[in-house]
């Protein structure tokens, strides 16, 4: 690996945009080893973007508890859990760096669950039998999120990182095949701004949001990544979407979005629903008798720690039953009875009490006396743009962190791993990997006086012009919801090939009317949520065909792709190895062209394939 | 699930940019269902003054769970509204009745300027964050963190203060628009803490002077932004930084 000199540092500038746990992690310490830094969010500060929202904890194969983990176990249930869908080798790394994460969020002061000697406890999470989750009440994504904010801040100060808050990135500028900046809205003053960078690295999240409702932040979007991808950039992987099984079930149509209640419940609540269908009694009057403990009756092994994906597909196959509880029916419950009457209501407060909190202040419900009701909801993304193992896309120059690439999921990302990959890959994976692509280049060969800067920013500005002069009748909250309804009835926990094709038809229509009946108010030259709403809107109509494409192409059951066509007789998800043991890696071919399918065929050479069992 | 819903009326600040000047404009808000949040309220009226052809209120909003530290509103004089330990986005239109008039403006206060409407300009707690509001670790040199044991009363408490959000209500509460509270639940997350604790008379220092700088209030002991704070950080962590203060102000000639 080919290394640039610490005197030479100082030559470069790297973009960052995002500054969640991979962003904000990857800027600190890229700023720490002496480059220049340009970060870029879309909020008014760092601290905000949406990894702060992750709560349950982190995992790292530091074996405190002395129960049999092991960097080997941690990897094991990553591709496990993952239904042998990720790269062994990323898979081994982020492995093995996962205790230097615990050790540096320590060193910059956050303050994971210890006991009354001082030491780090743990608890454990879905698709592993070891507790391995470190955790910081019910807010550790926050914490850590801070601390890599602390960082970052640092580097501020000693002026290696420079931020622009409240920018969203709109263009990626591509000269000679490689990235060399962006174009990007200041979202005050609606100034269409151009960047220049030797390398740019994509850190901007997940694209759940194109289910409409889900646990992701508002703002959250596919644009960054989906423009990256009209560059050149292939798009790995993009059905593999997590339906978390825990969150607060939808009451009406105003919903603007989910509430998660972490994983993490699952250590202490059970999962029930009545044995008969139907049965409308509050869940306190039904007998212990009457109560099916679905999970632990099919897997005793794992019980209600068993991985998103099956927990999620469990619960809707209650509801559709008949057996799902609430108002709507489409709800389960998670009763905390038994660990009160066990370890006492204050020990259960101590380990949960924000999130009972949170349920109280939506539900209106106090979680202590009656069981929650929680339903799944669309809450994260596995696929992303591709990336090699150095987390550079197939365009050279373009670099990709945390949910915003596709690398060490699979088809399903276990609990309290996603702060681990984001970290992973902002402190010891970016810092390290992106030096080989700078020592080929030459600093500053490329600035803004470019053509393709030019040329990008008119294209950029013309867009925004074509949105608002449109001037149709219904908002971007309005298309936003109607695109929703589609992916969530069709391309959803449940995908048929029937389902699919409906999909796919429905998607391009809307599209169509989108760009002839919106209604985009207001000043382009100023604030303006509509504008903001609208693109985000405009983009996610195109990247959800590419997304029901992905999923009509694989014809197997993986993870959170659930093929209704392949599944065992026990309604689990059924892999097809011999066809599908592949990355599927979509180029864009043009506007209203299909896109074209690249496989990266994924070797196993460590682990044997073998179908997924929690029983 | 309730069945009922509400009207009402909304007087809401409108200010174009910075420099613009603003004043409370009056709205109805129909059809409002007990279950949505304050922030989806304004959203199903903000659909309405769209399709009224009147541009729609600028908010900050993001996660919508209580924890970003994006929203940002003073309903009817009170951050954040009339339910104790809740963001905006937090606060449910079920504690409030049919027919009422709700009052809403931005934060106020010198060191955050309005950017429009109900948006403002926080970018001065990011300055006191980047005068010390961290340990200089760098990436890579960290011991085990099981090394120094840090006992769970003393976590605890360092947690209490680390809970903070930084959405700024304790400024907005303050009669004197101090940003003390966020300054001190900050330098006592880190203060309390073994590995904070080397750089905790630079910090003390270099943050309150950041604080100053922004051209914020000073802390008279009025309690208001405990009151208002959302994450129930309390002003007993003023007491402690001034307790940091006033051990750190004698070693000036070696810090």
């Amino acid at each position: 690996m080919k290394l640039v000199n610490p005197a030479n540092k100082r030559k470069y500038k790297i973009l960052m945009v995002g500054t969640g746990l991979g962003g904000g992690a990857g800027a600190a310490t890229l700023g720490e080893l002496g480059y220049n830094v340009e970060c870029f969010c879309y909020q008014d500060s760092a601290r905000r973007a949406h990894s702060i929202a992750a709560q349950g904890g982190i995992n790292a194969a530091k074996a405190y508890p002395n129960d049999g983990d092991s960097i080997r176990r941690l990897f094991y249930d990553t591709i496990k859990g993952g239904d042998f869908r990720a790269r062994e080798a990323d898979v081994w790394r982020l492995s093995q760096v996962s205790n230097n994460i615990i050790d540096q969020c320590v060193a910059q002061g956050v303050p994971f669950a210890r006991d009354y000697a001082g030491y780090l406890v743990n608890r454990s999470f879905g698709g592993a039998q070891v507790s391995r989750t470190f955790y910081a009440r019910g807010q550790t994504g926050q914490q850590l999120l801070i601390g890599a904010y602390q960082s970052l801040s640092r580097q501020v100060k000693a002026g290696k990182v420079k931020i622009h808050n409240r920018r969203e990135m709109l263009d990626l500028v591509v000269v000679d095949g490689h990235a060399k900046g962006i174009t990007c809205r200041n979202l005050i003053t609606g100034e269409i701004e151009s960047h220049w960078g030797d390398a740019v690295v994509l850190a901007t999240g997940g694209y759940v949001n194109v289910f409409y409702l889900s646990t992701n932040a508002m703002g959250s979007s596919v644009t960054a990544n989906w423009k990256a991808a009209k560059k050149g950039a292939f798009f790995a992987n993009p059905c593999y979407t997590q339906i978390h099984p825990t969150c607060i079930p939808v009451t009406g149509d105003h919903q603007s979005k989910l509430t998660l209640m972490s994983e993490s419940l699952r250590n202490d609540g059970r999962v029930w629903v009545p044995k008969k269908a139907g049965d409308k009694r509050p869940a306190n009057e039904i007998p212990e008798d009457e109560r099916d403990y679905y999970l632990e009756t099919k897997y005793p092994s794992f019980g209600n720690l068993v991985p998103r994906d099956v927990a999620s597909r469990n619960a809707k196959l209650q509801a559709d039953a008949g057996k799902g509880v609430g108002a709507s029916g489409y709800a389960v419950n998670l009763d905390f009875r038994d660990a009160i009457k066990r370890d006492g209501e204050k020990a259960i407060r101590e380990r949960y009490g924000n999130l009972f909190q949170m349920y109280e202040k939506i539900v209106d419900e106090d979680a202590y006396k009656v069981p929650m009701r929680i339903y799944p909801a669309p809450h994260y993304c596995m696929g992303g743009l591709w990336v090699d193992y150095e987390l550079q896309s197939n365009v050279p120059g373009l670099f990709v962190l945390g949910e915003a690439n596709f690398s060490v999921h699979g088809a399903n990302r276990l609990g309290a791993s996603a702060l681990m990959q984001g970290l992973s890959d902002g402190y010891f994976v970016i810092p390290y990997t992106i030096g080989p692509y700078l020592a080929s280049t030459t600093p500053g060969a490329v600035t803004t006086d470019h053509d393709a800067f030019k040329e990008s920013k008119a294209q950029v500005e013309a867009n925004i012009e074509k949105l608002r002069n449109i001037k149709g009748n219904k908002t971007p909250f309005e298309f936003h919801r109607e695109l929703g309804k589609i992916m969530w009835d069709n391309v959803g926990m449940a995908r048929s090939e029937e389902s699919l094709k409906k999909a796919l038809t429905e998607i391009p229509k809307l599209r169509e009317e989108f760009w002839q009946n919106l209604k985009c108010v207001g000043n382009d030259k100023e604030v303006n949520q509509q504008l903001e709403n609208a693109g985000r809107v405009a983009d996610f109509l195109e990247f959800a065909e590419v997304l029901a494409f992905d999923a009509l192409n694989r014809k197997e059951s993986c993870g959170g792709h659930f093929r209704v066509e392949s599944q065992t007789e026990e309604g689990e998800a059924l892999r097809d190895d011999e066809n599908y043991a592949y990355v599927a890696a979509w180029e864009y071919k043009g506007e209203g062209k299909a896109p074209e399918l690249h496989k990266e065929p994924l070797k196993f050479e460590n682990i044997h394939l073998a179908q997924r069992s929690y029983k | 699930m309730s069945e009922k819903t509400m009207n009402l009326t909304l007087y809401v600040w409108r200010q174009a940019n910075a420099k613009a000047p603003g004043k409370m404009e009056r709205y109805e808000a129909k059809g409002i269902s007990p279950d949505m949040s304050f922030l989806e309220m304004l959203d199903v009226t903000n659909e309405q003054l769209i399709k009224q052809g009147i541009e729609p209120i600028v908010f900050d909003h993001d996660c919508r769970e209580g924890i970003c530290g994006m929203c940002s509103q003073v309903i009817n004089g009170v951050p954040h509204g009339p339910e104790e330990l809740v963001t905006v986005c937090q606060l449910h239109m079920r504690r409030f009745n049919d027919g009422d008039t709700i009052f809403i403006e931005p934060w106020r206060s010198k060191a955050f300027p309005i950017e429009k409407d109900l948006m403002v300009d926080r970018g001065a707690f990011d300055r006191i964050m980047q005068a010390y509001g961290y340990t200089s670790i760098t990436c890579g040199g960290a011991p085990d963190a099981n090394d120094h044991p840090i006992p769970k009363w003393q976590l605890d408490r360092a947690m209490d203060a680390a809970e903070c959000i930084g959405c700024g209500a304790c400024v907005a509460a303050c009669p004197n628009a101090s940003g003390m509270l966020f300054t001190a639940a900050k330098v006592a997350h880190l203060n309390m803490l073994p590995q904070g604790k080397p750089e905790g008379a630079r910090r003390v220092k270099a943050m309150i002077a950041a604080h100053d700088l922004e051209g914020f209030g000073n802390c008279t002991n009025h309690y208001e932004c405990e009151a208002a704070c959302p994450k129930g950080v309390k002003t007993a962590f003023i007491s402690y930084l001034n307790k940091e203060l006033i051990k750190a102000l004698p070693k000036g000639a070696q810090d």
